[in-house]
């Protein structure tokens, strides 16, 4: 291991060969297979921040974790190696933003606001109706709850800004408003 | 006689057949100031927003020429940049989201004006992490904007180069402020800065100049420019020009967005004419004006206000909750904000406790954890809001928890202290015998109507 490594004051970032030398123990597990066009993506999001690669650290987390559905150790190596930033430099945003996780999650994610506008409108009986309907009351890892089957997860999230129609859920990526008991179980017919 | 709105902003929103693409934006006048503004030189736009009196739609309501010309162009030798704050996170806000799903371009046009003014060349959309369609929808306005020359190299011939690119956050809402956004998009964590030294205009993005607008803000500027910065003035009142985005939630019959004149209607007219009343026939409690971190407004306070009469004097008027118009400067008299134009409703079946328990728990969950005052005291917060609601206060509870939140606000690096603290001191001041109620045990908190079930 390099001893002095320069840091880029501007930017921010060591050279990848210095952040991770090849060859090292380090470096050797960090091929896992990526699927195909996945490092041209990374590159393209990369190329957006042409001034400290380092902002494409958020993007390129979004791509591993839409690609992979969590954040895997591997995920957080390989793309510390990618921008050369350290591996806790990664994992440090992992553990702070909400979104991230370290985990997989249910195949069909249901999120609900919990924020005042929807928890007025009932959506903390929306959270538990969908709770028990999809069997995930007993299994929670870091406030999701994913249902046995690894079908489904639940997430009582904060305001997700649609409050003049709350109560509010995403069922995935997709915004769904004023939903109603009755509604939720149209939706989870339609998600099935 | 109720007052009716003026559509700048939503003018095309939610008409029939109005669609996404650009040649729809086209169609309905779209480009054409972009057009107008690339054969005006940058300071004039700058002097002419100055003018307009535009102030910040994000929330803090600061005067949006005299932001940009803090960056000097005669002193600056480094790059400038700018970005789009869309990372809507305060809770009663939805605005933003109505414009980047509806209408993208007019958000791209005011801000490749904003961008020119200011002599940018790479400019971001910060947008929040769950507007995944949003950010999709944006892509692809770019991709259709840069395809027709609004944007990218040497604009409509006029040598002016400029990149737009799409910074998704990932659910945390401090990154809402503008400096630890600026340090969430150089990939750090979002922890906010210390101004001074750094002022985004001085020491912003990679320690370079840099301009954070608010999307309602940037849609402005395209107006601006259409109308020119002294007919825009006239708009609204004097210091609260323009029109101002109103999302209204909570209990009325009608809640939605709206679009009026900055001052053009009370409180009383927003909720009872064009909202339809409060949910039920009941009868209203407490107002929030601005965003969740505004300080809440009990029916039946009356304020004193000074008033500047048509001739030029100040007199000083005594007006009630209904009659406060919803500007920028009357807000600020009467105690609160209009922050972000977020305006909550509660009726007389709510539970102030529980309300405020929920609105206690969202700050402990979004505190970045920096300062110690907001990290401590916005979870003690929560536990003590949590524990009056489900009747287990302990005694001494409420003087405690007001001694919480006195001791946070202003002693935090960024304004989330004061966005913690705000509710708790106003919730616990005006509505004091709820809360006492709660502390005395079991037996003697009331039953509310509607039990939130909000902890």
């Amino acid at each position: 291991m390099s001893t002095n490594r320069v840091v880029d004051p501007a930017t921010q970032t060591i050279p990848p060969e210095q952040a991770y030398p090849v060859g090292s123990p380090d470096h050797d597990h960090l091929a896992p297979p990526l699927p195909v066009g996945f490092e041209e993506q990374a590159d393209e999001l990369i190329s957006h921040y042409p001034v400290s690669k380092r902002s494409a650290t958020l993007p390129l987390l979004h791509l591993w974790q839409e690609t992979f559905g969590y954040i895997s150790d591997d995920g957080i190596e390989w793309i510390g190696h990618k921008l050369g930033l350290q591996p806790i430099n990664i994992l440090e945003l992992v553990t702070f933003y909400p979104m991230f996780r370290q985990h997989p999650a249910g195949k069909i994610q249901i999120r609900v606001c919990r924020t005042l506008s929807c928890a007025m409108a009932g959506s903390y009986d929306l959270c538990n109706h969908f709770r028990q309907k999809c069997g995930t009351t007993e299994n929670e890892v870091h406030g999701l709850e994913i249902s046995p089957d690894g079908k489904y997860s639940v997430e009582f999230v904060e305001c997700i800004a649609s409050c003049g129609t709350a109560p509010v859920i995403m069922i995935n990526d997709d915004f769904h408003e004023n939903v109603t008991i009755k509604r939720a179980d149209e939706l989870l017919e339609k998600y099935r | 006689m109720p007052v009716s709105e003026n559509r700048l902003i939503f003018a095309n929103i939610d008409k029939p057949g109005y669609t996404i693409d650009i040649d729809c934006y086209l169609k309905h006048g779209g480009y054409v100031e972009l057009k107008k503004a690339l054969t005006i030189p940058g300071p004039d736009i700058v002097a002419d927003v100055k003018l307009s009196g535009l102030r910040g739609r994000g929330g803090a309501g600061f005067s949006c020429g005299m932001k940009w010309s803090f960056i000097d162009p005669k002193r600056n030798t480094k790059p400038v940049y700018l970005i789009c704050n869309a990372d809507e996170s305060e809770p009663g806000t939805f605005k933003d989201k109505q414009i980047i799903y509806k209408d993208p371009h007019q958000l791209l046009e005011g801000m490749a004006i904003a961008c020119y003014a200011n002599n940018v060349h790479l400019a971001y959309i910060y947008i929040r992490g769950e507007f995944v369609l949003g950010a999709k929808i944006l892509e692809k306005a770019i991709a259709e904007a840069k395809a027709k020359n609004f944007l990218g190299k040497n604009i409509l011939g006029s040598g002016y180069d400029l990149e737009i690119y799409i910074h998704r956050g990932a659910g945390a809402y401090i990154c809402g402020e503008e400096t630890g956004l600026i340090e969430s998009l150089e990939g750090k964590r979002p922890y906010p800065r210390i101004k001074p030294p750094y002022f985004p205009a001085v020491l912003g993005l990679y320690m370079s100049p840099t301009i954070v607008n608010n999307v309602e803000t940037l849609c402005n500027i395209k107006h601006i420019i259409a109308m020119g910065g002294a007919a825009y003035a006239k708009l609204g009142r004097p210091n609260n020009t323009g029109t101002r985005l109103l999302c209204v939630s909570g209990d009325v019959e009608k809640p939605g967005y709206y679009e009026f004149e900055v001052g053009a209607i009370t409180l009383g007219e927003l909720i009872y004419d064009v909202c339809g009343g409060i949910k039920g026939g009941r009868k209203l409690k407490a107002i929030i004006p601005g965003g969740s971190s505004a300080k809440v407004l009990k029916a039946g306070e009356r304020y004193k206000i000074k008033h500047k009469k048509p001739d030029g004097t100040m007199e000083e008027k005594e007006i009630a909750l209904e009659d406060v118009p919803i500007d920028f400067d009357t807000l600020a008299a009467v105690g609160s904000m209009a922050g972000s134009g977020g305006i909550i409703v509660m009726d007389e079946t709510r539970d102030m406790v529980e309300c405020l328990a929920n609105i206690a728990t969202f700050y402990a969950h979004e505190s970045c954890g920096q300062c110690t005052p907001c990290r401590e005291g916005s979870l003690w917060m929560k536990k003590i809001t949590s524990r009056l609601s489900e009747g287990e206060g302990h005694a001494g509870d409420v003087g405690l928890l007001k001694t919480v939140a006195d001791n946070i606000a202003g002693k935090t690096i960024c304004a989330f202290g004061e966005a913690c603290a705000w509710p708790v001191q106003s919730f616990v001041t005006k509505f004091r015998d709820e809360f006492d109620a709660h502390t005395a045990g079991d037996a003697a908190a009331p039953t509310p109507a509607q039990k939130l079930e909000a902890v």
